[in-house]
This record gives C-alpha cells, sequence and structure tokens, in this order.
C-alpha cells in the first residue's frame, strides 16, 4: 500500500521560511501572492492486511516520528 | 563526578565538552556512543551541540529515538542529570524530556555570536554557584534556535520557575535587541520540573578558559560538582 503524509505547522506558528519564499516571489513580479507556508511531503510504501490498518500504523508513525506534535499537524491519505 | 559526552553520527561538540571536563576541571569523562543504553556509571550525561543526523526530518528529532536518550528518563528517575546544549537542547524537547520545541531562527540567519544571559533561576543542580539576575556572556552558534510553546506551557515554565537563563543586554536587560533568534520571552535555556535535566542553546563548552573568551561556562559545572551530595545524589531544587 501506499501513502502519502502531509506535515504542516500548526495555524498560527509563524513560519519565517514561508514568508522568506512569499518575499522572494514578490521580488519575481508575483505580487498577488498572500499566506504562502511551506509544509513537507512524506510518500511511502508499506504491507498491510487492509486499509484500515496500514492507515492506523501510518498515524502511529506521525505521532512518534514523523511529525513534531508541539509544533506541526498532519493529514495522512492512503493512495492504494 | 562521573561525566558521559554523548556522541550521535554528526555530533560536533563532543571533543569540547570531553576537553573542558578532563582537561580544564580534571573529572573523569568518557565518551558515550548513542547505541549505549546502559548508563549507571555516570553522574551526568551531557548532549553536546552539532547537527546529528544532519538535521534531517526535524533538527534532532532522529537522534531523539535512539537508545541512549530512550535511556534518560530512567537514568534521571535513578539519580543522574543530563545537560544538553544547542543540538542537546533540540533532542531534549523532540524526546518530550524537556518542553517546547526549537525552530528556525526568525532572523532566518545562523547566528554565530556571544550572547549574554540572565540568570533567573538560581536554585537548580546546573546553576547553584549563580545568583539570580547574574549576567554571563557564552557564545552560541545556530540556525535553529528560537524556543517556541504553546501559551499554557509558557505559563506553566513561568510559574514553576523552569526558565534558567533568557538572552539579555551586558547589563542583564530581557529586551528584544537582545534575542538573537526571537526565541519566545527571550528563552535561552529551560529545566524540567525536578530541575535534573538543562536544555540551553548556548555552549557553555565554549566559554570555559580564558583564551576562549570568557569562563562563564565554568559556573554550570562548578554548580553540577557543587550539588554533588557524599551519597552521590545532586541536590535538586
Amino acid at each position: 500500500m501506499r501513502a502519502r503524509v502531509l506535515v504542516r505547522l500548526k495555524p498560527g506558528i509563524l513560519d519565517v521560511q514561508g514568508a522568506s519564499v512569499q518575499r522572494a516571489l514578490h521580488g519575481l513580479g508575483f505580487a498577488e501572492v498572500q499566506g504562502l507556508r511551506v509544509g513537507k511531503v512524506l510518500d511511502l510504501e508499506l504491507d498491510a492486511p487492509s486499509g484500515d490498518t496500514a492507515r492506523r500504523r501510518v498515524e502511529e508513525m506521525c505521532v512518534r516520528l514523523l511529525t513534531n506534535p508541539v509544533i506541526e499537524d498532519y493529514t495522512v491519505e492512503l493512495l492504494g | 563526578m562521573n561525566f558521559g559526552v554523548v556522541v550521535f553520527p554528526g555530533t560536533w561538540s563532543d571533543c569540547d565538552f570531553h576537553y573542558v571536563i578532563g582537561e580544564v576541571l580534571h573529572q573523569p569523562v568518557r565518551y558515550v556512543w548513542h547505541r549505549d543504553n546502559q548508563l549507571s556509571d555516570f553522574d551526568c550525561l551531557i548532549l553536546p551541540g552539532g547537527f546529528s543526523y544532519g538535521d534531517y526530518l526535524r533538527a534532532g528529532a532522529v537522534a531523539g529515538r535512539s537508545p541512549v536518550v530512550e535511556a534518560l528518563p530512567e537514568f534521571v528517575a535513578k539519580g543522574g542529570v543530563v545537560l544538553g546544549s544547542c543540538n542537546g537542547f533540540q533532542i531534549l524537547c523532540e524526546s518530550k524530556l524537556l518542553p517546547g520545541a526549537l525552530m528556525r531562527n526568525e532572523c532566518l540567519q545562523y547566528r554565530c555570536q556571544s550572547t549574554f544571559l540572565r540568570v533567573e533561576n538560581a536554585e537548580t543542580p546546573f546553576t547553584r554557584s549563580m545568583r539570580p539576575g547574574q549576567t554571563l556572556k557564552m557564545p552560541i552558534s545556530h540556525g535553529e534556535g528560537k524556543f517556541y510553546a504553546d501559551a499554557e506551557t509558557l505559563r506553566r515554565l513561568r510559574d514553576q520557575k523552569q526558565i534558567v537563563f533568557r538572552y539579555a543586554s551586558e547589563d542583564g536587560r530581557v529586551v528584544k535587541d537582545a534575542n538573537p533568534n526571537g526565541s519566545l520571552d527571550n528563552i535561552a535555556g529551560v529545566v524540567n520540573e525536578e530541575g535534573t535535566v538543562l536544555g540551553l542553546m548556548p555552549h557553555p563548552e565554549r566559554a570555559s578558559e580564558n583564551a576562549m573568551g570568557g569562563t562563564d561556562g565554568l559556573l554550570i559545572f562548578h554548580s553540577l560538582l557543587g550539588s554533588l551530595v557524599e551519597d552521590g545524589s545532586f541536590l535538586k531544587r
């Protein structure tokens, strides 16, 4: 099975990297851009007897290592 | 007092700590490889600065789940103390031995400079040789040193006096100009509730000889040595 984890900074936490990227876009002439925030994508393959098991295992990976719950939110998507 | 200096792949301040503890303080010290979880020989474990695992995923994230770090709660419960500097502080927050998280410096620059720290709590084993309000000079060298915690955690840190060092001006004023990385409340170092685990972004091992520009870092080690009671336990808070 393939799973995709999207990791984002929690809303309300200052994203200095996003602000920097947004400034760079403005400098290139994309003045219309607002609210840019940078996250990350983790794609993985795993053996699992069912979609539910796969989802549960990936969520556990998110909590144990893949994300820092102090500052990050995540979503898990099964890609089939 | 027996010191152990933990080494992960990518650690770089291990030699500096080993040198200061062994050659300046003349205390027994040895390196502890990150896979080693037999820690009963030690009184104090050091998590040094560096870029363990290349800061992959998040700074300190992978090291925070290594065998030696997983063995730290039991080490501390049995009377040991832990000092984490820079990447060591990041590792302690990732492993939840300390609250909060260290994020990218707000200015986006890697800051390699001297800072002044105001001592906020002089009653921990790490700060007993200091006076509350004393100003220490210590260098920093980091790109991800902005301390963050949510409002409730910050309140608890303040109420329980877990904030140990704040960035300050040379005359000890905790002001925005003195904050090199945007840390909330100018926080430079915190302890756990029991006062037995200290994390700080500055490098005390680089402020332990006059040739390095100052010896204020030695005050942390003197506090530890002075806090050790005859039975081998530490005078806590």
